[in-house]
């Protein structure tokens, strides 16, 4: 595997293969994710996209006879071939999934989860990193007065962005979310959009959506994937205004099919 | 076909079967009762001195004035059940650990099936393997004048409650959400952390209800335990000394005393000693299961 140092991208992903079992999942991807810089991901349903999402953290590893060949490179290291833990590895890359999936504990235990793990047991440490935590996603006021209820009590979009709070708390360099806002409210899923914009000034952010107005709205760049593959990809405008390929027309202008 | 009539009986039946669902527990309940308090009505024994004496002689007539302390029984079954439950537990959640998170496909294709034939072997052949394989076995290993102990009970028990608490445990295992672990292992937590972190609480209230079904099928069992503990009434001295429970007691003196005495009476009590207890377990399970179900919402 060859080392390249990709510039400024916090992700470098060269020719890309993903077979489960005899089923070829993503085929020769190439793209390259900017730091501090939201992604969005889109495309018709099946066509890769969690997929796709989930070899950046190596969640994969959990599918049996998933297979994968080619480059992953986090900051110019192949997470798959240099040695990298994958308990390294997520820590870095964290990861927002569809539907909202707090541990059956309290709202305190779930942002120190991450930190408890890896080792900090202190109560005023981890006090403060729940504090941070909870206010940068916005949502110290609202639970600061019921840490200790069980998070299972909450409403969806609180129990989204308690998943936010808790995938923080560990800082993260990368966030990935899998269309973190589909389980949701409108309301929500402003807030949500927001806090993602907000958010890029720390981290950097990979986001699946089926929403147009959504990738629009929020991302810097967007990829188009189709069948495995990805179609094309750019600065956002460009790829909402003048499409290079026919078929990622097709599919913003929702003339797909 | 439909018909009004056809469901009208249906109807009837079911509620036949729920009502005697209840009612049938509550009459042997009643009967039990009834049957035990002879002992103290009729021979005038006092619960204290069934509770807390040693000495087990009761008269098999109707006139009565034996002793009937049955501190032995209770304390043996107590005894037994515990050290069965130590030695099972353990066992039992690693091996449900290991049939769903670690092979879970070999575990569902073949553990599960072998685990679940244990359920079925009736009792007396896990007790005949007992006095035939392990009492010798311990005998020999610890240098004993007989391997018939405590120990030997409590191993013997441990292996019938193995299987019941095994499913249970990795019922409950599998029914904790795929979404919690992988939000687990999305922030880097290792497979031991996920199991022992977020899994197995989860799955906490349901493995306990397990250990406690585990042990009340322990504490009811008489004939396994009656042919490896040695049936001796006095306290056991060690866990390989002998001892007697309050169902061993029961099963090997029920037939050859008479109805009516105050032995006959003294058994009884013990009998509905053991609905009393298994009433409490099954009061502990609900709730259990109530303050989990408190805890998730
Ligand atoms: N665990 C798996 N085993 C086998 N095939 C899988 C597995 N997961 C996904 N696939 C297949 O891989 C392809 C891509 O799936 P993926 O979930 O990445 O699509 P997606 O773009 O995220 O779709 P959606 O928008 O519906 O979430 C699909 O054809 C899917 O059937
Ligand atoms: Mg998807």
């Amino acid at each position: 595997m060859s080392e390249k140092k990709a510039t400024s991208a916090k992700f470098y992903v060269h020719d890309l293969d993903l077979f489960y079992g005899s089923f070829q999942a993503l085929k020769k991807i190439n793209f390259q994710i900017a730091a501090n810089r939201i992604t969005a991901l889109i495309g018709p349903s099946g066509c890769g996209k969690s997929t796709f999402l989930k070899t950046l953290n190596r969640m994969n590893d959990f599918v049996e006879g998933c297979k994968i060949t080619g480059d992953v490179q986090l900051d110019g290291r192949d997470i798959y071939t240099s040695g990298m833990s994958e308990i390294e590895l997520r820590q870095r890359v964290g990861m927002v999934f569809q539907q909202p999936n707090p541990f059956p504990k309290t709202i305190y235990d779930n942002v120190a989860y991450g930190p408890r793990i890896r080792g900090v047991h202190r109560k005023s440490e981890l006090d403060e990193i729940v504090e941070t935590s909870l206010r940068e996603v916005g949502i110290w006021d609202e639970f600061k007065d019921r840490l200790n209820k069980s998070a299972l009590g909450l409403s969806g979009g609180q129990q989204q962005r308690l998943c936010i709070a808790r995938t923080i708390a560990v800082h993260p360099e990368v966030i990935l979310m899998d269309e973190p806002t589909s389980a949701l409210d409108p309301i929500s899923t402003m807030k949500i959009e927001d806090l993602a914009v907000e958010m890029k000034e720390k981290y950097t952010i990979v986001i699946v959506t089926h929403n147009m107005q959504q990738a629009n709205r929020i991302s810097d760049t967007t990829a188009f994937f189709l069948l495995g593959e990805l179609i094309e990809s750019g600065p956002t405008q460009d790829i909402f205004l003048n499409p290079q390929n026919k078929k990622t027309e097709e599919y913003i202008t929702g003339r797909f099919g | 076909m439909y018909s009004k009539g056809k469901e009208k009986t249906w109807k009837f039946f079911v509620l036949l079967c729920g009502l005697l669902m209840i009612a049938l527990p509550i009459a042997i309940g009643i009967f039990l009762a009834v049957k035990g308090n002879a002992l103290f009505y009729q021979y005038h024994h006092t619960l204290g001195e069934f509770l807390f004496t040693t000495t087990w002689k009761l008269k098999d007539d109707l006139v009565g004035g034996g002793k009937g302390g049955a501190a032995v029984f209770i304390v043996g079954s107590l005894i037994v059940c515990g050290l069965a439950l130590l030695i099972a537990v353990p066992f039992s959640l690693a091996a449900a650990i290991f049939m769903t998170e670690i092979a879970p496909k070999w575990g569902t294709k073949i553990l599960r099936p072998a685990v679940e034939i244990f359920v079925g072997i009736p009792s007396v052949v896990y007790g005949w393997i007992g006095m035939t394989v392990l009492v010798p076995f311990l005998q020999n290993v610890f240098h004993l004048k007989t391997g018939r102990s405590v120990l030997a009970g409590g191993i013997v028990l441990a292996v019938m409650i193995f299987p019941s608490i095994t499913t249970v445990a990795a019922d409950a295992i599998r029914a904790v959400p795929v979404s919690a672990r992988m939000a687990a292992y999305g922030l880097g937590a290792t497979r031991w952390q996920v199991t022992h972190q977020i899994v197995m609480p989860a799955a906490q209230t349901s493995v306990l209800t397990g250990v406690i079904l585990g042990l009340a099928r322990a504490f009811g069992e008489a004939l396994a335990v009656a042919m490896v503990i040695g049936k001796t009434p006095a306290f056991p001295k060690g866990i390989f000394g002998q001892t007697a429970t309050m169902t061993t007691v029961i099963a090997s003196r029920m037939a050859e005393l008479m109805e009516g005495s105050e032995a006959k009476a003294g058994l009884w009590t013990i009998a509905f000693i053991l609905y009393l207890i298994s009433l409490f377990f099954i009061f502990l399970i609900h709730i259990i299961a109530a303050k989990g179900a408190k805890k998730n919402k």
